[in-house]
Parts: C-alpha cells; sequence; structure tokens
C-alpha cells in the first residue's frame, strides 16, 4: 500500500508532540522542585533540587479526602447511569411503536441540554429534596446529563446484535428480561465498558454540579480543591501543581486498567 | 449459554414448524424508570428556566410573576452582548484550530508504525487532566512574573498575554484546543482505521497521489465523524465555564466573560436569579438550535445501526 514515509506529517507530528510535552514536562518539573528554586528558573528550567515536599504540603490538607469523594462520586454516578441506561438502550432498540421511537428522540435531543443552562432550577429542586451540600446533591444531577450520551452509545451497540441471535432466543421461548440478562448484557460488553467510561470522565471532569451544589469542606471534589488551591497557594506554585498532578493520579490508574476500553470508547463515539 | 430440554426441543421444532417463533419484545416500561429521573433532573429543569426567566427572584422569597421585564432588560444589555460575541469569537475560533489539527493527527496516527502508536500515546496524555487542571497549570505557565511568557520576554513581548482581550481569547482558545485536540483526533483516528483499504487501493491504481487520496476519499469518509466532533465542540464551547473562570475569571475586567459566566455570576454572585434564567434560556436556545441543525444534516436520528452502509 502506500509505503512512501510522509516527511511533512511526520514533521507536523513532531511539532504537536512538542505542543503537548512542553506543557506536562514544566508541570512535572515544577511540581518537583522547592519553590526557591521554581522562582530563580521558571517552569522549564532544569531543576537545581528536587523534592517531594510538595506532594506532603498537599497531602497534609486534605486533598486525598477531595480525591476520595471524587471517586464516590464517578462510582455511583457510573452505577445510576449504567442501570436506567441499560433497560432504556434495550427498550428502544428491541421495542416496537412510536412510544419508544419517541423515548429514543428525547434522549438524542437531551445531549443538546447544556447543564449550565439548566442549573439554576437544578440548584432549587436538590434544594427540595435536602440533598444540597451533600454528595447526592452532585451524583443526581450528573448521572442525568451523562444519560443521553449512556444512551446513544448503548443503543448503538445493541443494535449491532444480530437477529438470529434474538431468533435462537425466541426458539428458547426466554421473555424480555431473559433476552437482556442472557444475551443483550453479555454481547453489549464492549459499548458498556465505553458508557462507564465516559460517564467517569464527565464526573471526574465535572466542576459547576461540586461548586454550586456543595459548599462544605467534607463535600469537596478534586476540582473544586484545585480551585481553591489557587487562592489558598496562589504564592505556592510548586504545591500547586503537585496537586494538579495528584489530580491526574485516578483517571491515569482507570487509564493503565481500561486503557482499551477507553480509547475504543472514545474512537467509537465519533460514529461512522 | 443456553442449555435445551429435550421436551423443550420437540415443542421448539413443532414450533418452527408451524411459523418462526416470535419473540416478545420489550415495552416501553422498560425505559419508564431512567425517563422519569432525565425527566426531572434534565426536562423538568429546563421548562423551570423558562419560567423562571419570567419572574424577579433573590433565592430565598418566592419567586416574583415579572412577564417580559428580564427579557426587555437582556436586549438592552450591552454587556450581554458583547458576551454572545465573544462566546462565538472563542466558538469559531476553537472549530477553527482544532478541526484541521486532530484531523490532520488522527488520520497521521490511524496508521500502524511503531512510532505512531508511541507518540499518540503521548498526545493523549493532556485527557488525563480535567479542564479545571489544565487550566490551572497553564494559568502558572502563562503567569506574567514567573511563567514561561517572563522567561522568554524576547518572544512575547509584553509577558502579560492574559492581561488584554486580545491575548486572553487567544490564551483560551490554546488551552482548550491543547486540552481537546487529543479527545478529537482520537475520534478521527477511529473513523480513518475504519476506512476500508481497497478504496486507496482503486486510487493508487488510478494514479492518484497522497494529497488527492486525502481529499476525495479520506474527507468524505470521515463526515460523519466531523459532525460528532463539531456537535462536540458546540456544546462544549457553548457551555465551557471552568476554564473561564479558572484561566482568566472573566477578565481582564469583563472581556472574556461568555455566557454561562455571566449567567454564574448574575446567579450566584449578585443573586439575581430571575434575570440569569433570561441569560441560561438563551444558551438553551443557542445549544439546542445548533444541535438540531446538526443532528439535521447528520441523519443521527434515522436510528441505523453502526455496522450498516458505509
Amino acid at each position: 500500500m502506500r509505503t512512501r514515509p510522509n516527511y511533512v506529517a511526520g514533521l507536523a507530528a513532531f511539532v504537536w508532540l512538542l505542543i503537548i510535552g512542553v506543557p506536562l514536562y514544566a508541570l512535572v518539573n515544577t511540581a518537583v522542585q522547592p519553590q526557591t528554586s521554581y522562582t530563580d528558573g521558571g517552569p522549564v528550567s532544569i531543576p537545581s533540587h528536587l523534592t517531594l515536599d510538595n506532594f506532603a504540603t498537599v497531602i497534609d490538607s486534605g486533598f486525598l479526602h477531595y480525591i476520595w469523594n471524587t471517586i464516590f462520586v464517578a462510582a455511583f454516578t457510573v452505577a445510576i447511569v449504567l442501570l436506567l441506561g441499560i433497560p432504556i438502550s434495550y427498550a428502544v432498540v428491541r421495542g416496537r411503536g412510536w412510544l419508544t421511537r419517541g423515548v429514543f428522540r428525547l434522549f438524542l435531543v437531551g445531549l443538546a441540554i447544556p447543564s449550565q443552562a439548566v442549573v439554576i432550577p437544578l440548584f432549587l429542586i436538590i434544594n427540595r429534596l435536602n440533598l444540597y451540600d451533600s454528595l447526592w446533591g452532585i451524583i443526581l444531577p450528573t448521572a442525568a446529563f451523562a444519560l443521553p450520551v449512556t444512551v446513544l452509545v448503548l443503543s448503538g451497540g445493541m443494535r449491532d446484535i444480530g437477529t438470529e441471535l434474538y431468533e435462537a432466543m425466541a426458539l428458547d421461548g426466554a421473555n424480555p428480561a431473559r433476552v437482556l440478562r442472557d444475551l443483550v448484557i453479555p454481547m453489549s460488553r464492549p459499548s458498556i465498558a465505553t458508557a462507564c467510561v465516559f460517564t467517569a470522565l464527565q464526573a471526574w471532569n465535572g466542576f459547576l454540579f461540586p461548586l454550586i451544589m456543595t459548599q462544605s469542606e467534607d463535600d469537596k471534589l478534586v476540582t473544586l480543591g484545585l480551585y481553591n488551591f489557587v487562592s489558598q497557594y496562589g504564592a505556592n506554585v510548586p504545591a500547586l501543581l503537585a496537586a494538579v498532578l495528584m489530580s491526574a493520579v485516578p483517571i491515569l490508574v482507570v487509564y493503565l486498567f481500561a486503557r482499551r476500553a477507553l480509547v475504543a470508547g472514545l474512537m467509537g463515539a465519533g460514529g461512522k | 449459554m443456553v442449555s435445551l430440554t429435550s421436551a423443550r426441543l420437540v415443542r421448539n421444532r413443532k414450533a418452527r414448524d408451524r411459523a418462526a417463533p416470535t419473540l416478545e419484545r420489550p415495552g416501553v416500561g422498560w425505559a419508564i424508570p431512567g425517563l422519569v429521573f432525565f425527566l426531572v433532573f434534565a426536562v423538568a429543569p429546563m421548562v423551570g428556566v423558562l419560567y423562571l426567566s419570567l419572574t424577579s427572584w433573590d433565592g430565598l422569597n418566592a419567586p416574583q410573576f415579572t412577564g417580559l421585564a428580564n427579557w426587555s432588560r437582556f436586549i438592552d444589555d450591552g454587556q450581554i452582548w458583547q458576551s454572545t460575541l465573544v462566546t462565538g469569537v472563542l466558538l469559531v475560533g476553537n472549530i477553527a484550530v482544532q478541526a484541521p489539527v486532530s484531523i490532520l493527527l488522527g488520520v497521521w496516527s490511524a496508521g500502524h508504525q511503531r512510532n505512531r502508536a508511541v507518540l499518540s500515546a503521548i498526545f493523549f496524555l493532556p485527557l488525563l487532566l480535567s479542564t479545571a487542571a489544565t487550566a490551572v497549570m497553564w494559568r502558572q505557565l502563562l503567569d506574567p512574573n514567573f511563567g514561561v511568557p517572563a522567561k522568554l520576554g524576547a518572544l512575547f513581548g509584553d509577558s502579560n498575554v492574559l492581561g488584554t482581550q486580545k491575548g486572553a481569547i487567544v490564551c483560551l482558545i490554546v488551552v482548550t484546543s491543547w486540552q481537546f485536540v487529543p479527545f478529537h483526533s482520537l475520534l478521527y483516528q477511529g473513523a480513518a482505521r475504519a476506512i476500508p483499504n481497497t478504496l486507496y487501493q482503486a486510487a493508487e491504481i488510478d494514479g492518484a497521489g497522497r494529497v488527492r487520496q486525502f481529499i476525495h476519499i479520506t474527507l468524505p469518509q470521515l463526515r460523519n465523524t466531523m459532525v460528532t466532533s463539531t456537535t462536540f465542540m458546540v456544546i462544549g464551547g457553548l457551555t465551557a465555564f471552568d476554564i473561564v473562570l479558572l484561566l482568566t475569571n472573566g477578565g481582564p475586567g469583563t472581556d472574556t466573560s461568555i455566557l454561562p459566566f455571566s449567567m454564574y455570576q448574575t446567579a450566584f454572585r449578585t443573586y439575581d436569579y430571575g434575570y440569569a434564567s433570561a441569560i441560561a434560556s438563551f444558551l438553551l436556545l443557542l445549544a439546542t438550535g445548533a444541535s438540531l441543525a446538526l443532528m439535521k444534516i447528520s441523519g443521527y436520528d434515522k436510528m441505523t445501526s453502526t455496522l450498516e452502509g458505509l
């Protein structure tokens, strides 16, 4: 096939490598040097001293608790989204009639609802439900806004299950619940993994809901912790960037364990 | 997976002889719990925000119905139109930078050579940082006193790159692209891998060069992904909030205070929830309009399998 090396594209890719790499180098570099050496040399110099004190400072400030909260929120958001999203997608793909079609269209339109635009009434609802300043006040809206993408991804996967498999189940006299358990869920494992990853990313990246729905230190998530650190540690840049680095650890772990699903998920989301 | 008893086998054989067995289909009831949840936390607030935009509300006392007062204030509010303009500039700027870069990177990294795999893995890294983390990191890198511009004064002239409206907008576009080009190029990488090789072989036989193959085969085949990716960019652009709050805080002055940021300030800083709801409703209309248009172009609502067609 195409064997001629493409030098222009290679060069462009190298330039992009610098654009991605230099800031990441500066991030790590700053996080591992003492403040004095940072103020002398700036973010991209070779550090004169290496230290892990910045990470200790961040941990002492209670950052691990924020990380734990974020993991809690992400886990429950994923659980809710799967619990609700799988039956919806099943009904949408296998059901007949205008009602199920209407449900699918509603979720498609739902893709376009920006969470920012409805956050004021949501704030009111969460208050009325007595969930203000609790992690559930973050989990429920986050799950609701992850649901449309989940339904889209799951129903896409379920549609690719061959009719002959359903026919085999019919021969066996299976009812819808059994078809879901024995055929649909096992066969859509890749899209379920994708939906998990997508939802977890969204929960972990969330900023507005945590900002508005909670206020106490106890319910703070990583993203808000970083926001507060900006004012708290404004002058101590190495500590601040150590916190930034630590905030990436949970998703790095997810990445190491679920690399395939993560990449496949992001690719599959593009549509063909 | 499924075991059949001999009795059932016989019964089923009889059934098959009569006609193809029909499988009981799941009813719409399966969708109800999720539907209710979605209606409560996403659709009802949508209606709620439209209603609240017709009221004056401080968040404590009951909302007072004021008709179109917020909306006439909205139309006369120069700051809002400035915010809309900046939102639009950011949106267009982001798409103009990110779309070409991520298409080229995605198609390039769809190749299978070893160095591409390694480079793609590195390109992927910004996805590990949340928007908040990205913004905090760049804010330090761009710091006028200790950041990169201060150390490379010759390159940047005035080191306070976030200090002017133009500079702040450019920074917002650069930082957003830095974070999201990897995401979009992954979408394109997946789509480019799915293009059948036979198309390129045919083009090769016809003597088409690399550029012509790219224009006449690759780009048309990526059409659906372009729509998906652009939809993500538009919705993301209209809802960009954390990046503005953390990188420029709407400044200098109110120069980068885009619509979601103005909405947040109006609601949760000055407690003028009625007027903020009018801004939010406007945002809602923009987003819905944009995505309906994109859905129309893509034919996403046709409910077809991703395996069908090309």
